[in-house]
Formats: C-alpha cells, sequence, structure tokens
C-alpha cells in the first residue's frame, strides 16, 4: 500500500512537473492578449474539487465512455491520470508566480551578455528554483492526501488500488478509527520524508552560473 | 420610541431562546435506510409527535455501532445481527428491537458466466462464482451486508483472498460496489433496496439469484433484519437515552410499522423494507 502510494503520486507529480514547469515559465515570460484569461483558468484549476476531476476521469474511463476501450478504469494508471490533472495547474501557476518574482531585467542583461535562449531559460529556472520547488511540493502534497478521485477512479480495491489516503476513509468507516490515525500518521510521515529530502537537495549551495 | 422597540426585541429574543427546549436525537444508522429514503419519509412523523429533532448520520454498520459505543449516538438502526448481538452483551445498549427485514440478492451479468442461476442456495452461488473465478465485488467494508456475505462464504467452505486476482475487495459503500460490478461484468451481494433503486443505471446486471421479489427468494439465508438499539446511559454517560427509548418504542409501533410497510410501494411496485416488530 506505501509502494503503491508512493508509485501513483511519483509519477503523477512527476508528470505534473515535466508539463507543469516549462508551462508556467513559458507563462511567464510571454505576452499576449488572452494570458489574463488563461492565468485566471489556471488559478481557477488550483481550487478544482478533486471528486470533480475524479468524475470526469471515471465517465471517460468507464465502459460506457469514450475511453473505455482502454480497461484504465479501476488501475492505478487511471489515478495517476486524475492526479495529474489535479495536480497541473498547482505546479503551473505556483511556477508561474516565481518565475514572475524574480528580477524583470535579469532576462534582458542574459541576453545582453551574450546567453542563448536556453542558456537563458536554465538561468531563469535556477533564480526562480525555490519557488519552483514549493510548486512541486505543494502538488505532491494536493494529491498524496486526496481521495475523492482515488476512489472514484481507482475504486479501493485491496491489493490493486488501495493507497494510504482511501485506506484511512475504509478503516474510518469500519469505525476501527485506531487503525485509521495509524495509516494517517503513516502518510504524514512519507509525505514528510519526501518534503526533507527535497529541500536538502536544494540547500545543497548553488554553482554560480 | 426606539429604546422600547428594542428592549421588547431583546425580551422576544430571549424567550424564542428559552421556549426552544427541542431536544436532538442523534440516530447512526446504516447508508441503506438513508440512500433509499426511509428516513425522511418516516422521520417527520416522529418528530412532530415528540417535539424532536433527530439528526441522522448514515455510515456503515461498524461505524455506526461505534458512534454508539463512543457515546457520539444516542440510538443505532442496523442490521447485523451477531454485531448488535455483541453490541447489547458488552452493555453498550440497552436492547435490541426487531423493526424490519428486507434481503439479499446476488446481482450479476446477464449472462451469468457461473451459471449462478441454476445454483439452489447462495453459498451455492458462491460456490459457482470461486470455482469459475468469476469477478466478485465485495464491500469489503465491516457493514452488514459485507458480514452476511463473509458468512455466505464461510457456509459455502470458501475464504476468497484479494491475492487471487478474481475477488475484488473494496472498502466502499453499496452504490460504488454495484458500479464497480456494472463496470467489471463482475457479480456481487446487494440488498434488494438499493439494487431497485439504482437499476436502470446498471445495464449490465440483473438478479441472478434471489428471485423478482422478496417473497420469491429461495433462501431463507438471505433475510436481512434490521434492528434499533437505544445506547445504554449506563455504560455510555451524556446519552439522550429517553428520547432514544422513545424512538425505540415508536419505531416498533403500529402507525410506524405501517409507514415502513407502504413505503416504496409507489415507485418501485414492492415494499423496500418489511415491517417485523412484534404486534402487542
Amino acid at each position: 500500500m506505501l509502494a503503491l502510494t508512493l508509485r501513483v503520486t511519483g509519477v503523477a507529480i512527476a508528470v505534473a512537473a515535466v508539463i507543469g514547469v516549462p508551462l508556467g515559465l513559458i507563462l511567464a515570460r510571454s505576452r499576449f492578449r488572452a494570458k489574463s484569461v488563461v492565468v485566471a483558468l489556471i488559478y481557477t484549476g488550483m481550487g478544482l474539487p478533486p471528486v470533480v476531476v475524479g468524475l470526469a476521469v471515471y465517465l471517460t474511463l468507464s465502459r460506457s465512455g469514450p475511453l473505455g476501450s482502454l480497461g484504465w478504469l479501476f488501475t492505478p494508471t487511471a489515478m495517476v491520470v486524475a492526479q495529474i490533472i489535479i495536480a497541473l495547474p498547482v505546479v503551473a501557476g505556483l511556477t508561474m508566480a516565481a518565475a514572475d518574482a524574480i528580477h524583470p531585467e535579469l532576462p534582458l542583461q542574459l541576453r545582453s551578455l551574450g546567453a542563448s535562449p536556453s542558456q537563458e531559460a536554465r538561468a531563469v529556472l535556477r533564480e526562480a528554483q525555490p519557488g519552483v520547488l514549493a510548486a512541486l511540493l505543494a502538488g505532491f502534497g494536493a494529491i498524496i492526501s486526496e481521495v475523492g478521485a482515488a476512489m472514484l477512479v481507482g475504486g479501493n480495491i485491496d491489493g490493486q488500488t488501495r493507497v494510504l489516503s482511501t485506506a484511512v476513509v475504509l478503516e474510518t468507516r469500519r469505525g476501527h478509527f485506531a487503525m485509521a490515525l495509524a495509516l494517517g500518521g503513516a502518510l504524514l510521515t512519507l509525505a514528510f520524508v519526501v518534503n526533507a529530502l527535497l529541500l536538502r537537495f536544494q540547500s545543497v549551495p548553488r554553482r554560480l552560473g | 420610541m426606539g429604546r422600547w422597540f428594542a428592549a421588547a426585541f431583546l425580551v422576544g429574543m430571549l424567550a424564542a431562546c428559552s421556549a426552544s427546549p427541542r431536544q436532538v436525537l442523534r440516530l447512526a444508522t446504516t447508508t441503506s435506510t438513508e440512500d433509499s429514503g426511509l428516513l425522511e419519509a418516516i422521520l417527520p412523523a416522529f418528530e412532530e409527535a415528540h417535539g424532536a429533532r433527530v439528526d441522522v448520520v448514515a455510515a456503515g454498520t461498524g461505524q455506526a455501532l461505534e458512534l454508539g459505543r463512543r457515546g457520539d449516538a444516542d440510538v443505532v438502526l442496523v442490521h447485523s445481527r451477531s454485531a448488535e448481538d455483541q453490541f447489547v452483551a458488552d452493555g453498550f445498549g440497552t436492547a435490541r428491537y426487531d423493526v424490519m427485514f428486507n434481503d439479499f440478492v446476488m446481482v450479476g451479468p446477464r449472462e451469468d458466466p457461473a451459471d449462478v442461476a441454476g445454483a439452489a442456495t447462495a453459498a451455492e452461488a458462491l460456490t459457482r462464482i470461486a470455482d469459475s473465478h468469476s469477478t466478485f465485488v465485495s464491500r469489503g467494508d465491516d457493514s452488514g451486508t459485507h458480514a452476511k456475505e463473509v458468512a455466505l462464504w464461510a457456509a459455502a467452505g470458501r475464504l476468497p483472498q484479494a491475492e487471487s486476482g478474481w475477488y475484488l475487495s473494496l472498502g466502499q459503500g453499496m452504490g460504488e460496489t454495484l458500479q464497480m460490478a456494472d463496470e467489471t461484468l463482475g457479480y456481487t451481494l446487494s440488498d434488494r433496496g438499493t439494487y431497485l433503486s439504482m437499476a436502470d443505471t446498471l445495464s449490465s446486471l440483473t438478479i441472478v439469484f434471489g428471485g423478482a421479489t422478496i417473497a420469491d427468494n429461495p433462501d431463507p439465508e438471505l433475510m436481512n433484519p434490521y434492528g434499533v438499539l437505544p445506547v445504554n446511559p449506563a455504560k455510555v454517560p451524556g446519552v439522550n437515552n429517553d428520547l432514544a427509548e422513545a424512538f425505540a418504542e415508536w419505531l416498533t409501533s403500529p402507525q410506524a410499522q405501517s409507514m415502513i410497510g407502504a413505503f416504496g410501494v409507489e415507485r418501485f411496485g414492492q415494499p423496500l423494507f418489511y415491517p417485523s416488530a412484534p404486534t402487542s
């Protein structure tokens, strides 16, 4: 159960990072007319109720839904899909805010010093790194503890799709409150270890660019 | 003028506060009584008769009984006979009264690959499912329905494990379990009321064992009795036992019993619950 929880949430946050971090950086740097609308949509997405995401994924992957033939419903894959959708706006939105906050003249200076676009992007990313890391951790925290979507699309099947958060709900419903609390503690510990590891990784002194 | 008005308003407020000794009864029950709409249909009559308000917490039988043990409910209405008897034996309940019953049915895909329809008893039906390794979706949540399923597996002499692949233990409610059976073309055990109320959304499922109505159910093991248990104030201090006992008495009265028997007839053509309190 512990391993499955880490696997599902780990894959989901990795995919959300690969899409969300570049998206946030690009949005922060670009100027176009509908940008305020896009930004508002992303921030709204940060408050997306997980149950609604779960329901949408469920209806899509259901046997009578458009992607039912994939056979993903009630598998860890379906849970990963739902968690990506929940985490993506958080990662993209907070990355964008972090990149927005760095000195506006930095990219200009870099370019005047003859930096290539990829060098420039890397420098901006390095500058915004604490904020980007916070974005990833916020996304991670949102999905590892999430219950509504995981129940709906995973089905909480013992030994197959039962993760820590859904197990807490089950034990509560059974009236096994002590067990539910213990599992909740395990979930918190897991989140803490992941956070501590990533923050340690961040505090390694940065190379001067 | 304004001052008099304010004074009158204050007096009125105070009077309103002190004149509302409306008692609250905390009822812990199972999702089947709440989801079927039964409580909504009958509780207003009790509330009116006793000038009380009933706060309903619907949970699995396990959680409902635990709420009673912890003093978070004054009275419990559940359907798991052995757990109920244990509750009274441990001193948490003052007594257990028969209220009503309905029955369980085996629900499965129309094609019925395990030929459950040909079984003579529910236990034999489960044996056929196990032997053919057909998908079986279990509540797995210590609810009354789950307790019945476990007892039937024991009677069948089989102990399915999550590792076996075809046995899916969910730990979710009846509605979610039926939906998964529909999606995975699996079998499951359901109370008739919940299945009937959802049947139009479960396109691939049908009742494969248990008959079209409770009178057609061939296996008495599938009967599903509900009991009401007031929480014992001597063991669990602070509960509203007077109102709880009044509720138990009302629920087993001819008036409430006839309301229970009439509920659902209009919509489903058959009652969802049959009254079972002894007539005095």
